[in-house]
């Protein structure tokens, strides 16, 4: 790749890029990140590549291989364009019929979703409930480009925001249109974008400043920054050029998580590119601005994700928090000025500056501005992940855009913020989906997972799981958080057993006061959140299982037994499933559970077709 | 260079004859040191390499990045991915986010940990599987995820359990699925 040294070569290389894009009409699309390819988009591609090339049809249909649309729950799917035909689930023996329809100009109607409700059949994605009534903003970009090509990014108007910044020629106008726009942190705490680039920009500059990516995306439930990272890297690389641009910083770091290895490796590549291509280095197309970006790898901690931890292990340390402030902004990697913003907010930028801040503050609701990724996942029918103007309600993501419950049973409430995080029960669904209405009602914002769960879901065991999972990621320097957290799950796991008493609930509520008083840092402030919220709506839940022994939803095993009842028609696929050969039965007989013999794991519940187990 | 072997015990001496190649160690060293995340990323190359933190490793990462060997145990200690122990030949690694928590996860370990007879963190005696856990894979929407080797299985239930192990033994000849497509493309594009 050539290198380029100045912005009007920018602009040839730009027109370039763009009569190459459109050279092959029609495009078949196939979404293929982490999500898609464990789904087998890999087998897809293959078997396209190998149809194209044997029925010579490289140079009339193009191939394009993106990262990560959101549909997940539809996976492993493909897309024509330019009519955006939505094939879900493809089985990759359709593969040479549906491109025998694209070169007739056709659709096979009979692979197309329908409409569970009218029937109606759904050709094109924004036919799609789960699509048209997002607003996606970010997600859409993913499907426009090659995410391992730099001029695919440029081609759909990538790093015009950079040389529109270049071309400005002043770093104020920077942090004046993001502070502008009213961007918030989308890491989850909420704070403006645009003055913590003010503060960065007016810490003295002798020694160097940092801006860093977070894209330690710890939070168990949520991958919206995985799937930004791996479908669009550039985005990210452009936001933080212009980022540093606007505050003098000449340093860029990405942490990023060890468990994804996509997002690692398309990252890099794009790094390679930016820098071969000259817009990262020295002297940034002839503009006397110099910057680059240097990738560090985390190794598996939750608490890294908190910016004093993640600080010091860009360091090379263990990753424990410390008492603030001083703040990063003023002392933070080595001591120098350092700002940190999440994978979210970084690639918000470049739209912020091409579209412009007021642009931006028009979608959302007041001191809300822009969209937010969610991932849409647990029991609901359409997981996957979905981008919302703030201000939507619960509702409507639920139900219109997830299409309410995965199976039978009733959703009753949905988990935000993961481990920091509370749930919200589905009375308060009305409520809209912002910074501070979520924190109203006992949950946050967190960084995007949104995880639903139905009557089968056990409110003292999602208390459990997350208490478990923070009280192996506690750092341990605060005593209350290190204790406290192991001694909320003792009593949760207490609970869960049967074991509980009245006592132990008053114990469990203080418990978690204390712990939230007095520890240091985000992870142990909102570490109590999982058992405040569930306490707060779901108390009859934790009573059910201390007074009466029972565990309503089916979950803590030692309060349940399995049985089989009447509904069983005899048809055998719980003996076959059972892992224990604890189910005896002759066929078109009603069956038996051997309740000595059985693990309780569930194998039988999940095969029956006609609701003859109980629990 | 290796601290003077010369004032080890015998048995110290012993692990020093472990396969570590000082080469590769040095290479690696030399690669990430003094850099931002230097030492997160020399342990992380370190284990790509031998599958865990060699003792023997440590000790001249120590010596050369001028870290105290007690630091160093530290960091390895501190963070989940870094393993001191060696790990069987395959690695089966389960998703317990809290998507796939509540889509049964806990369950799926149980299965593994009684098909396999260890416990989550063990290695089974022939050598030939590690059992783990993660906290999140990010690959929520198609839970619960297992991974072996590096290919993922999505919508795990307990029945699948067995069938995953038994193909365990083909998956090495499956050319290696998740980057495939990249390795080419930045071939031609670079």
């Amino acid at each position: 790749m050539e290198k380029l040294n100045f912005i009007e070569q920018f602009r040839t290389f730009r027109r370039n890029c763009l009569s190459q894009g459109d050279s092959v009409v029609p495009t078949i699309v196939v979404p293929a990140g982490t999500c898609g390819r464990a789904s087998g988009a890999n087998e897809l591609i293959r078997v396209i590549e190998q149809e194209l090339a044997d029925k010579g049809l490289t140079e009339k249909i193009g191939l394009r291989v993106t990262g990560c649309h959101g549909f997940c729950e539809m996976e492993p799917y493909i897309l024509i364009e330019p009519e955006q035909t939505f094939y879900p689930k493809v089985d990759p023996a359709e593969i040479p019929n549906i491109i025998e329809a694209v070169v007739r100009g056709d659709v096979l109607e009979d692979l197309l979703l329908k409409d569970s409700e009218s029937g109606r059949i759904m050709q094109k994605q924004d036919d799609l409930p789960f699509f048209n009534k997002q607003v996606r903003t970010i997600l859409s970009r993913n499907e426009r480009i090659d995410p391992v090509s730099i001029e695919s990014y440029i081609s759909i108007g990538g790093y015009s925001a950079m040389v529109k910044v270049f071309e400005n020629g002043d770093p104020k106008w920077v942090i004046s249109e993001v502070k502008a726009s009213g961007l918030r942190g989308r890491g989850g705490a909420g704070f403006l974008t645009g003055l913590k680039w003010k503060m960065l920009a007016e810490q003295p500059n002798g020694h160097g400043k940092f801006l860093v990516c977070n894209a330690d995306e710890g939070d168990p439930g949520a991958y919206m920054d995985r799937s930004v990272l791996e479908g669009n890297p550039h985005s990210i690389i452009e936001g933080m050029i212009i980022g540093a641009y606007g505050t003098g910083v000449t340093e860029g770091i990405l942490y990023v998580r060890n468990e994804y290895p996509l997002a690692i490796k398309h990252f890099n590549i794009a790094l390679r590119q930016a820098r071969e291509i000259g817009f990262l280095g020295e002297d940034i197309l002839g503009t006397g601005f110099s910057f680059d970006i240097s990738l560090v790898k985390g190794a598996g901690a939750f608490v890294c994700g908190e910016e004093t931890a993640l600080i010091r292990s860009i360091e090379g340390k263990m990753g424990e928090p410390r008492q603030r402030p001083p703040f990063p902004i003023q002392k933070g990697i080595y001591g120098k000025p350092t700002a940190i913003n999440n994978v979210e907010t970084w690639a918000n930028i470049p739209v912020i500056i091409e579209g412009g801040a007021e642009a931006f503050a028009k979608i959302g609701t007041k001191n809300n501005h822009g969209t937010k990724i969610f991932s849409l996942v647990g029991k609901i029918k359409n997981t996957g992940l979905v981008e919302i103007p703030m201000g939507m309600t619960i509702k409507e993501i639920v139900y219109k855009i997830g299409g309410g419950p995965a199976g039978k049973s009733e959703i009753k409430a949905v988990q935000t913020g993961g481990p920091s995080g509370g749930c919200i029960p589905a009375n308060k669904f009305d409520i809209s989906i912002d910074y501070d209405s979520l924190t109203e009602v006992g949950s946050i914002m967190g960084s995007g997972g949104m995880i639903v769960m139905d009557k089968n879901t056990c409110m003292v065991d999602v208390a459990k799981y997350f208490m478990n999972f923070l009280k192996d990621e506690s750092c341990g320097k605060c005593y209350t958080c290190r204790k406290g957290t192991q001694r909320m799950y003792e009593i949760l796991d207490d609970i869960s057993k049967g074991k509980g008493t009245s006592a132990h609930l008053r114990l469990l509520d203080e418990l978690a006061h204390v712990v939230k008083d007095t520890t240091m840092c985000g992870l142990g402030q909102t570490a109590s959140n999982p058992v405040l919220s569930t306490l707060r709506y779901f108390k009859d839940e934790y009573i059910e299982h201390i007074e009466k022994k029972r565990c309503p939803a089916g979950v803590c095993k030692e309060l349940i037994s399995y049985s089989i009842n009447e509904n069983c028609v005899g048809c055998r696929a719980c003996v076959k499933a059972c892992p224990e050969g604890a189910i005896s039965g002759e066929k078109k007989q009603r069956h038996f559970i051997d309740t000595g013999k059985c693990i309780k794991c569930g194998a039988c519940r999940n095969v029956c077709k006609f609701e003859a187990v109980d629990v | 260079m290796i601290r003077d072997t010369e004032a080890l015990s015998s048995e110290e001496k012993d692990c020093l004859q472990e396969s570590v190649n000082s080469k590769d160690i040095l290479g690696i060293i030399e690669t990430h040191n003094g850099k931002l995340g230097g030492l997160m990323a020399i342990l992380g190359d370190i284990q790509t390499e031998y599958g865990y933190l060699p003792e023997q490793a440590l000790r001249m990462a120590a010596d050369e990045t001028g870290c105290s060997l007690v630091d160093l145990y530290g960091v390895a200690t501190f963070y989940h991915s870094f393993r001191l122990e060696p790990q069987g030949k395959h690695r089966v690694c389960i998703c317990l986010g809290t998507a796939c928590h509540v889509r049964g996860a806990a369950t799926i370990v149980e299965e593994f940990e009684r098909q396999l007879g260890i416990k989550v963190g063990q290695t089974t005696s022939d050598g030939e599987f590690t059992l783990e856990t993660v906290n999140c894979l990010g690959a929520c929407a198609i839970g619960p995820i297992v991974t072996v080797d590096g290919h993922y299985f999505s919508k795990v239930d307990i029945t699948k359990v067995k069938s995953i192990l038994e193909k365990v033994p083909d998956l090495k000849k499956v050319p290696a699925g998740l980057l495939q497509n990249e390795e080419a493309k930045a071939a031609v594009s670079g």
